[in-house]
């Protein structure tokens, strides 16, 4: 992945996030899990991260899939 | 022919596949990381190792949501969770005449604290009668509790039959599947099994220390978990989670040990439960056969293989069940199970409590050289006595 923009999910733990990056790698959707920053207040320690433009594909990968917090900016 | 001829599997299944101590290997020397917890690269690894084992399991048992799958530590742990959690005093429970220490302990301890206990009994080789179950129901009937296979006699009891009866009356059917989980069909859905106790050691071929427990939609709800702690989540509150899998699973998980599990799984899943059922079937009837014709063996359990799982319980006239599994270690390289298999009420039974039997129990890599080389020290010690 290139330097940005980028935007985050949010999950309620990290078995939730293991899966979703499962789902978008089964897709073909570049992602990685990375520490959450400091800014961000989530349930879990992990946010799963991609290019800002993948966007509609990703929520298309994980809707009904995967359970989310949300989706934000970076 | 090798110099051993394991027959412990229902014990723990050995040999594994090589791929399960490669995974363990992997595992140790090339990921450590605690699963999860932190963010790293090797953290997050190894946390797609404990995914993938969870996932393997959901699709052997058929349950569509792999975090209703929690790990333990062993089937004992899962059932202790399922009973000490839904049974409170002035609640009837159900069980059959034919389980394991691991089901009747903890029924005996909820039972001096209140919970009202009914055996249903089974016959002479092991079998349930599905009709025993309405008659015994009562207007507090919680649970009704089974093994899928009795791991004395084999005998594979009707779980099905019993999830429809059990749904009727709104009890909650737990099952024991500790030595059916990886060689017999399990689907939880198509079976009515609500919470589906399973060990990783066994037939499913991983390491011992892993084990879960299958929760259906729902009953989380009425099941406080054994312990609370850390989790990986929700770190900012001190409260346990109360979604799955988290709220029961605190602390580190075995990793080491699900790498593994998750291995044995896929191996299973690679050849097909069917394929490694039939090999055990065969050889289990094999065995069958074979000590039929022996003069001063007592066979126990069902005489047609495919109603019971790959274990034979006997006995030889006049020798202790102690005596003949020494003989055939010292003389024969064989090693098998003598006692009670901590499983009393299932030998009282049967007929052989207190002295108990010599149980073999088959795997997918014994072979029929194996079965004949054993039907032959049987018959050397029974003709010997």
């Amino acid at each position: 992945m290139n330097g940005g923009p980028w935007e985050v999910v949010l999950f309620q733990s990290v078995h939730h996030a293991l899966r979703a990056e499962k789902l978008l790698k089964e897709a073909g959707i570049p992602c990685k899990l990375i520490p959450i920053p400091r800014n961000l207040s989530s349930d879990c320690g992990v946010c799963l991260r991609f290019d800002s433009p993948l966007r509609p594909r990703v929520e298309e990968a994980l809707r009904g899939r995967a359970e989310i917090e949300k989706i934000l900016p970076l | 022919m090798n110099p051993i001829l394991y027959f412990d599997n229902a014990a723990t299944s050995w040999p594994k596949p090589e791929e399960v101590p490669a995974a363990m290997t992997r595992y140790l020397c090339g990921i450590g990381g605690s699963p999860g917890r932190s963010g790293h690269r090797l953290s997050i690894e190894a946390g797609r190792i404990v995914l993938n084992a969870r996932e393997a399991l959901a699709t052997i048992f058929g349950v569509e949501d792999p975090f209703r799958i929690v790990f333990t530590k062993n089937a004992t742990e899962a059932l202790n969770l399922s009973l000490r959690g839904l049974l409170k005093a002035g609640d009837h429970v159900l069980t059959s005449s034919v389980e394991h220490n691991s089901v009747m302990r903890p029924l005996r301890a909820l039972e001096k604290e209140g919970v009202e206990l009914s055996i249903l009994s089974c016959s002479i080789r092991g079998e349930l009668d599905p009709d025993a179950i309405r008659p015994a129901v009562r207007p507090n009937t919680k649970a009704l509790v089974l093994t899928h296979a009795a791991n004395v006699t084999g005998t594979i009891l009707p779980i099905a039959e019993a999830g429809r009866i059990a749904h009727e009356y709104g009890i909650i059917l737990i099952v024991d599947a500790a030595q059916t989980a990886g060689t017999l069909p399990i689907h939880v859905t198509e079976m009515g099994i609500d919470l589906l106790a399973f060990t990783g050691h066994k037939s499913l071929l991983g390491p011992p220390g892993t084990g879960g427990l299958y929760i259906r939609q729902g009953l989380e709800a009425k099941i406080p978990p054994l312990m609370a702690g850390g989790t990986g989540s929700r770190s900012e509150f001190e409260e346990q989670p109360d979604f799955l899998p988290d709220k029961y699973e605190a602390g580190t998980p075995n990793t080491v040990g699900l790498a593994g599990l998750g291995a044995g799984v896929a191996w299973i899943l690679a050849r097909g439960i069917g394929a490694v059922r039939a090999h055990e079937e065969a050889l289990t009837g094999r065995f069958l056969n074979g000590l039929k014709d022996i003069a001063g063996v007592r066979l126990y359990g069902p005489a047609d293989p495919a109603r019971r799982t790959a274990l034979v319980s006997f006995n030889i006239d006049g020798l202790m069940p102690s005596e003949v599994a020494l003989e055939l270690d010292e003389r024969f390289g064989i090693l098998s199970r003598p006692g009670l298999h901590c499983a009393p009420a299932a030998h009282r039974t049967i007929g052989t409590f207190p002295q108990g039997t010599v149980r073999f129990g088959f795997g997918f890599f014994n072979t029929e050289e194996e079965i004949d080389a054993a039907l032959a020290a049987v018959r050397e010690l029974a003709c010997g006595r």
